[in-house]
This record gives structure tokens, sequence and C-alpha cells, in this order.
């Protein structure tokens, strides 16, 4: 119990120290609310990690909700952040629906690289559909609030602040969905399958169910990152866009909600100056540091913080 | 008429392609149970090098027929470099992981040697165009053809003969079933398997080198053009069943056919038919079309 | 009475060979019943038909009056059969404690009344909430000591032990504990077996189990099933079937087979 509530005080404590930091430093709003909307993505994939299985396809969940608030915005004049942000997750949550019969069915390098090949089948699509940009794609305008305008060069704290509510729902009701018993059932997945299922539980409903979610919060975080960047393309689902994320949630590793977005942070500035400073050695770094992480670190940079926590409270 | 005739050697063509860029693919995930998602980019490596050494050879005016010495020749350094150095120097202290951890690790693999290439051979596009129309052109059922088409099938159907052959018939090729099969038993019973794990990963470098190499003079060789390559690969080795050669040359040859026949009909769903086919054959046959027996686990 | 477990003509062929030729067993409730055989002689193959990992090729298997041949073994714990395993399967990597709570929450949710009904407080069975449910298993068992190690690193009998725990979270009516001692020590067979059967008895739970060890078998149970080369080979009490000539030929030994049969069973 002491751990549940330890959790529940950072995320609040988070959400806090969030609000005010945007306040204080306007500028970073737009990095800021970037990787509050990739850390959703990566709070999925961190479920599935949990789970012993590595999505390399949440671009597909990411695209659509992408598309999802471009499309609506473009085709139907729909501007009201909310509903787009619902579409967002509901389109995330149907297509995982569908596509779980099958992924349930799957795992290690076969769930990898199936999911994979998903997002590119919409990669494909996308870019041959000449309605929606092609390979161009095409701008979002920014949306408004219960008729307010946010995001946008003017009205970008608005936006954030939405970020940091959705992204502390997220991750409190991941937080809680932990201790339910199809949430306890991940590591054991991860494991042994075959105790799971002689223990009278379906591992193929509690993986179904678990990229479901995962893409629900894909589809969210694609959605909030096309209001933030104002912009879609295909390039959201090709396959090296799923292979970021996936290094994202192997630097925050799977022992807190809140790593996710800390990681994705993380991965942004680095990202942000890296590219600045030397364009051609930008994946070279990511991919040394995947390799070292995977050597040395194999539960994320997080576990380096439970090491610290752990020495000083001894 | 024509029409069929066209799409069945544009299939073809594309199929003899596929083949030996899944071939490389299949043969490693078979032997070391490694899917190495950086095999589009030691393609790249091979068409990079091709380009290096075709604009050197015919700058300097020797004989252009030889110049496809030099593409094998590009394979050959690709695969005798790159190979051992990864193998050894990388992939031999992660045996023993799961399978998906030895993923990530290509992953990695991948990143890293994309912006090597960058880094080496700079951003701009190399053309070598020389070799491809070298041969001329044939006719065939009223439709025109470069010869250099007929060499890719020829190297397609020879590189897979040869393995097969290998496999088969030779004691080595013997001993390689063995490891195939079971790789702690190998090693119990003396196989050198640390020697046989270089030699394949070297033989796969060296024939995704190859992919690259003879397509370098059809195309712009630039960078990112190995990116596509691996989801090609994958979803030929997945739907021939991962590991079986005759699995990637049946693969190799449906994927082929649909994505030529989509290409003639529907050109938007070029991409979506080869996945769709995927999808399609992994929903009757969850392992692939030539899928391996499973060892009962309790 | 009605048999709680009836298996009728079980047959089953791996290519070419045969594991099981009509194997009927009836097992009545409330009773422990020992198996043995050689290796090959298809005692682990009758198991895995009883609980659904295997199919019978031929053959009916009934539970309860029910017939689970074609069920697969999430349905059939479900229905009140429980088995552990030769080798352990734990969750090596979540503490023995993890496990335990990862086995009860299987069990509560598991007794939902519908998918939407929320998840009940009190684990069915045991009569507590999650957590104190875990700790009292792990009392029961007398794992306490070990239950904030990983399970992969205990020692072998230590996880016999917490895999024969976590198949009876689900308060099973039947118990089939697959070589429950073998891979572990002389001095800790009997700890391991005492343990279980006085959390298992009291409840009136029937035990099937598995063995090599005939002194182990004799000791605690009431009838001994002999099996070879995929057939039963002999039925009755301990000292009856060990004594069995042909049961000492090709499943006992001479020796111990004697030994065996002249102890006195306490556990009638």
């Amino acid at each position: 119990m002491r751990r549940a509530d330890s959790t529940l005080v950072a995320l609040v404590a988070a959400l806090f120290v969030l609000l005010v930091l945007g306040l204080l430093l306007p500028k970073w709003l737009f990095l800021l609310t970037l990787s509050l909307g990739k850390g959703l993505v990566v709070l999925g994939l961190m479920l599935l990690l949990r789970t012993g299985l590595v999505s390399f396809g949440q671009g597909l969940f990411y695209c659509l909700g992408a598309y999802a608030v471009g499309s609506l915005g473009q085709f139907l004049g729909i501007k009201d952040a909310l509903l787009l942000l619902l579409t967002g997750v509901a389109i995330g949550s149907l297509v995982a629906f569908l596509l779980g019969f099958l992924m349930a069915r799957y795992r290690d390098i076969f769930f990898a690289m199936l999911s994979l090949a998903f997002s590119m089948i919409l990669y494909g699509l996308l870019v041959k559909t000449a309605a929606l940009g092609s390979t161009d794609g095409f701008n979002v305008a920014p949306p408004g609030l219960l008729g307010r305008p946010i995001g946008g060069e003017a009205h970008q704290y608005a936006l954030f602040a939405l970020a940091c509510m959705l992204a502390f729902l997220a991750a409190l009701v991941m937080h809680v969905y932990f201790e339910t018993p199809l949430g306890r059932l991940s590591p054991a997945i991860r494991d042994n399958e075959i105790r799971v299922e002689y223990m009278g539980a379906s591992v193929r409903h509690a993986i179904h169910v678990k990229y479901v979610i995962a893409g629900a919060l894909a589809g969210l975080g694609g959605a909030l990152t096309a209001m933030t960047v104002g912009h879609i393309d295909p390039d959201l689902a090709y396959w090296t866009t799923s292979g970021e994320f996936v290094f994202v949630t192997i630097l925050s590793g799977t022992g807190s909600v809140i790593a996710p977005f800390l990681g994705s942070l993380v991965f942004e500035v680095i990202r942000t100056y890296a590219y600045q400073y030397s364009p051609n050695t930008w994946q070279l770094v990511v991919g040394s540091a995947l390799l070292i992480m995977i050597v040395f670190l194999p539960s994320g940079l997080w576990s380096v913080f439970a090491y610290l926590r752990r020495r000083s409270s001894s | 008429m024509r029409e069929a005739v066209a799409l069945l050697i544009d299939g073809i063509i594309y199929s003899s392609w596929l083949f030996i860029i899944a071939l490389g693919l299949t043969l490693i995930y078979g032997v070391m149970k490694i899917l190495n998602m950086a095999h589009g980019s030691l393609y790249a490596l091979g068409a990079y090098m091709a380009a290096t050494l075709v604009g050197y050879w015919l700058g300097h005016g020797h004989a252009p027929l030889a110049s496809y010495g030099m593409l094998a020749l590009a394979a050959v350094i690709v695969g005798v470099v790159a190979g051992p150095l990864i193998e050894r120097g990388l992939l031999r202290f992660m045996y023993g992981r799961d399978e998906i951890v030895l993923l990530l690790v290509t992953y990695a693999l991948f990143l890293i040697l994309e912006d090597v290439v960058k880094l080496v051979w700079g951003v701009d596009a190399y053309y070598v165009s020389e070799p491809y129309g070298l041969l001329g052109n044939f006719e065939f059922a009223g439709l025109i053809y470069p010869v250099y088409n007929v060499v890719l099938i020829g190297v397609s159907a020879v590189a897979g003969v040869a393995l097969a052959s290998v496999l088969r018939y030779t004691h080595h090729g013997k001993l390689l079933s063995a490891v195939i099969h079971d790789r702690e038993i190998s090693l119990a019973m003396g196989i050198n398997v640390a020697r046989f794990y270089l030699v394949t990963f070297t033989i796969g470098t060296m024939l995704a080198a190859i992919g690259g190499a003879l397509t370098a003079p059809t195309v712009s060789v630039v960078p990112g053009m190995g990116v596509q390559v691996i989801v090609l690969a994958f979803a030929v080795v997945v739907v021939g069943g991962l590991g079986s050669l005759p699995g990637a040359a049946l693969g190799a040859l449906i994927v082929g056919l649909v994505r030529s026949a989509a290409v003639h009909y529907l050109p938007q769903v070029e991409l979506f038919s080869i996945y769709a086919v995927m999808a399609l054959v992994l929903i009757f046959r969850p392992k692939g079309l030539f899928a391996a027996a499973e060892v009962r686990k309790i | 009475m009605t048999p709680i477990l009836d298996a009728q003509g079980l047959c089953k062929k791996f290519g070419a060979v045969t594991a099981a030729w009509g194997i009927s067993i009836s097992v009545e409730p409330d009773t422990v019943v020992g198996l043995i055989g050689t290796n090959g002689a298809g005692k682990t193959t009758f198991v895995n038909m009883v609980t659904g990992y295997l199919k019978p090729d031929t053959g009916v298997i009934n539970f309860k009056g029910r017939d689970v041949t074609a069920l697969h073994p999430r349905q059939i714990t479900r229905l009140g059969i429980c088995r552990s395993f030769q080798i352990p399967q734990l969750y090596d990597s979540l503490t023995v404690l993890e496990n335990v709570v990862v086995a009860l929450s299987i069990v509560l949710r598991n007794s939902k009344r519908s998918r939407w009904a929320r998840t009940p407080k009190v684990v069915p069975g045991h009569g507590t909430p999650l957590m104190a449910a875990a700790e009292k298993m792990l009392d029961g068992f007398g794992l306490r000591q070990y239950r904030s190690s990983r399970a992969g690193v205990l020692p072998e009998g230590v996880r016999k032990l917490l895999d024969i725990a976590m198949a009876l979270a689900v308060k099973p009516e039947m118990l089939i504990l697959d070589e429950p001692t073998s891979g572990v020590s002389s001095d800790e067979k009997f700890g391991i077996m005492d343990t279980v059967m006085s959390a298992v008895r009291s409840e009136g739970v029937t035990v099937l189990f598995v063995e090599h060890d005939m002194e182990i078998v004799s000791r605690y149970s009431k009838r001994v099933i002999a099996f070879y080369e995929g057939k039963v080979l002999a039925d009755g009490a301990p000292a009856h079937v060990l004594g069995d000539p042909d049961v000492r030929k090709y499943v006992v030994g001479g020796q111990v087979a004697a030994h065996a049969a002249s102890k006195e069973n306490p556990r009638a």
C-alpha cells in the first residue's frame, strides 16, 4: 500500500511541477507538450513490454490518431480538442481490437515484426492517397476547447496544460491497472504462459486487452501530437518512428508510470540538440546508446533511480 | 495475353530480387535464431561498395564488361569485412539471450550502420548505371527487357541451388543442419558451433550485399535505401516459414507475383498487397508455409 | 459412489510411439492414488490428457460426471482439477509472494459472475482479501521465510512446494502432482509430502501423484496404479501392487518392492 501512495504523490507532484515549469519556461512549451504526447505512446509500449512483448508498430495507432485529428479538422471542420482526442483514442482502440485477434496469437520476433508490417501497410496506403496529401501530408489547424482556441503559437500553454492533465490521468489509470488481476498477469505472462493457462486464465485474452490499451494510448498520443505540431505526414507510420518509441521505452524501463514521460522528454531534448549539432550521427548515437543499455542497463534508466533510492534509504 | 506474360515476367524478376534479399535473412535466422534487422543496411553497404568500385573501375578506363566482376567483388568485400566484424565484435556476446533482445541489438546495429554509410559516403546520390545497360536488351513475346534482369534471375537461382546443395550434400552442410536443429547438443558433440555461426553470418551478409550490389546499377544509391528492405524480406521469409530455404523461394515467388499483379492492375495497393498476402498466409498457417515442428514444453 | 474421475479407453500415439493403449481408470473421491511406472510408461501422458494439455486419440474422460475430454487446460482448471509440474512452472522473476498473489488474483478474477461485474474483495475458498490470503498460503506451506526471494533463485525443494501451493490456490477438488519429490534431496521429500498432504486432505481433495520413489508411494497412497508400456499393469492397494511379481519385474525392481510392501501404510 505504501508503494502505491508514493507513486500517486509523485504523479501529483509531477503534474504541479510541470504546470509551473510551463509558466516559467514558455520556450520549452512545444518540447514539453510533444514529450507528453509521445510519452503516452511509450506508456502503452511499457505495458506491452511488461507482458514480454515488443511492438515495432505502435506508429500505426499513433499515425491513425494523428490523421483522425487532421481529417476531422480538414474535411469536417471539427475543431473541439476533446472530441478530437476522443476520436484518436477510439480509432486506436478499434484498430487494435481488430488486429488483436491476429496479434494475440504471436510472441517475440513474430509479434514485433508483424506489428511492424501492419504499420507499414498504413504507410503504404497513405503515401498513395492523394486526398490526404501523399508523402507530404497536410497541416492541422489549432483546435479549440469549449469554444476558446488552444494550441498554435498564441495559446501554447492551454494545450500544454491539457496535455499535462491527459498524461496525469493516463499514468494514474495505468498505475491502478497494474494492481488489478489482469494487470498483475503481465509479468506472469512474460515469465511463464503455461502456468497462467493452468491457473485458469486466458493468455490470449489478456494480451488482446493489453494490445487494445496500448493502441488506445498510442492513438491518444498521436492525436495530441497532431495538435501540437500542426502537421501530419505518413512518416508517423513508418517503422522507424515505431523504432524510436521502442528505444524510449527501453530507455525508460518498466519500473514506474512516470518513467515513459521522463524518458520521452530526455529523448526529445537530446534529439533536438544532437540534430542541430550533427544530423548525420544522430542515429549512430541512438544505436550506440541502445546497445549500451542492453548490455549494462537492462531495466532502463529508471533502474538507476531505483538503485540510488535504495542506496540512500538503506 | 501479352498483359499476362508481362505480369509474369515482371513478377519473376521481382521475385528473384526478393529471393536474394530474403535468402540471407532466412539463413541467418535458421542457423542462429537471430532476425537481423540490419539486413537492409548490409544490403545498402553492398550497393554503396558496388557504386564505389564500379565507379573507380570505369573511371580508370578498364573494360566495361568486367564491371560485373566489381559488383561481385563489392559483395565479397562487404561480406568478408562486415560479417566477421559484426558477428565476432558484437553478436557473439549476446548469444543465449532472448531472441527479442537480439532483435533489438540488430535494430541498434541498423541505426548505427545507417549513419556509418552517411559518414563514409556522404549524403549525395551515387549513379552507376553502366552495368545495367551494358548487355543491351532482348525481346521476349513482343516485350523488351534488359539482359541485366536475366543476370539477376541467374544469380538468384545459382545462389539458391548452391546453398541448398551445400546443406544437403556436403559434410559441412550436414553439420550445419545439426547446428540448426539443436545448438547445445551440437556443441556437446564437438561441433565448432562458433565457427559455423561466423561462416553463416558472413554468408548471410554477403547475400544481402549481393542484393545491394546487383540493385545499385538500377537505382540511385542514396542513404536510407536499405530501410525498406527489412520489411519486404521479412514478409517473404514469414510467408515461406522462418529458416526455410525452399520457403524463401516459394515466398519470394508468391509475393513477387502478387505484387506484380498489383502494379499492373491497381498500383495504389502495391505495398498493401505484399503485406496482405503475408497476413492471409499467417491466418491459415501461423508459422508460414514450411514451418518447423514444435517440441513439447512440459 | 460415483467416481470423481472416470477415464475410459484412452489411446494416444506420438508417431510410432504408443503412449497409451486403452487406459481405463476410475477414481473415487477423497482418496490418494499413486501412479507408478518406468519412464515412458505413460504416466505423464495420462496426466497430460486428464488436465487437457493433450487430447487423446480415442477415449473419454469424465470429471464429476461431465465430459472434459476436449477441454482446454484453462477450462479444466476452472472445473476443479489442478496439477503441479515435474519441472516447477513458476514466475521466476517475481518473488514468492508475488507468485502466490498472481495465482490468487486469477482465482479472484475467475470468480466474477460476469465480465463486467466488480472484482470481489474476498478470495473465494480462502475467506480473506487478496494479500491476507496470500500470506496465509505462504504460512500454510512454510514458505514465509522466502516471501521476498525471487522464485528463480530458490532451492529445488522450495520451488516444488511453491509450484504445488499455486496449484492449490484454486482450491481444486482434484490435485494431480507430477513427480512432487523428484530432484529433491531425500530428507526434503517427506517434508514436502507431509506439508502438501496436511494442507489438502483436511479438505477432502482427491490426490493423484506420479512418483518414482516407492517409499513415498507406499507411505502416502491408498491405492496404487502401475503403468507399463502404455497400459495399466496393476491396480489396487499399495502392498498388493508393489508386491505383484509383474510390477516388480517391469517397474520397481525386486528388493525395493519387498521393502516397501512390508511397511505399514499410516495414511490409510
